[in-house]
């Protein structure tokens, strides 16, 4: 079992009904193949930094989860078939990475926002 | 005029230079965050191109921490990957 962060694009022509059961899709789709969801953040609409498909808005969607190291192959599959995601990432956190989304999700100030003021 | 008087053709630099650092080592940073945009964006210039270790102060194994969390950024559209005047 591995830590990883999936950031998901779906296009903005979603509603919020369908934006909603994506998420639920996936995150299914994570505690099927035996691993646990750890936090979930959507976004919401957001503006591209470029315009990807036509499309220069996009619902940004995080997903941390922990699973095992060949679910990643299967979950790319479907979100490649899927046509509202416009692009995706997965990424594994290492334990500083834990560390970090843990201390940001309980609302501490992380370090490395000190630093910015810094 | 005194024998050990030594006078030279241009000033001497006297003030001396701040020595840079690397910031994730002073203040414990362990892991860049690529969400996070506008931390990035200390890293870029005005087109939104890495800037040199000469520049920043990193150390190499966090430069490449930065870069790699720059292009995961550039990847998600959360930061361009050519403009002008980003900040």
């Amino acid at each position: 079992m591995n830590n990883y962060e999936l950031m998901v694009i779906f296009t903005p022509v979603l509603s919020d009904d369908e934006f909603k059961s994506q998420q639920k899709k996936i995150a299914k789709m994570v505690t099927e193949a035996g691993g646990t969801v750890v936090a979930e953040n959507a976004w919401g609409l957001k503006s591209l930094a470029y315009p990807i498909a036509k499309k220069t808005t996009g619902l940004y969607w995080v997903l941390e989860y922990s699973a095992a190291a060949d679910f990643n192959e299967k979950l790319k599959t479907q979100l490649l078939r899927d046509e509202t995601v416009l692009r995706h990432l997965c990424t594994k956190l290492d334990k500083y990475a834990v560390e970090y989304n843990a201390r940001k999700r309980s609302g501490v100030k992380s370090y490395q926002q000190k630093a910015v003021e810094a | 005029m005194a024998k050990n008087e030594i006078k030279y053709l241009t000033a001497i630099k006297t003030d001396k230079r701040v020595k840079k650092f690397c910031r994730f080592k002073k203040y414990g940073i362990r892991y860049i965050d690529y969400k996070d945009v506008e931390f990035l964006k200390k890293f870029l210039n005005e087109q939104g191109k890495l800037l040199p270790r000469r520049l920043t102060g990193n150390s190499l194994k966090f430069q490449r921490k930065v870069s790699d969390a720059v292009k995961k950024a550039r990847q998600m559209a959360l930061l361009p990957y050519v403009t002008d005047l980003l900040k």
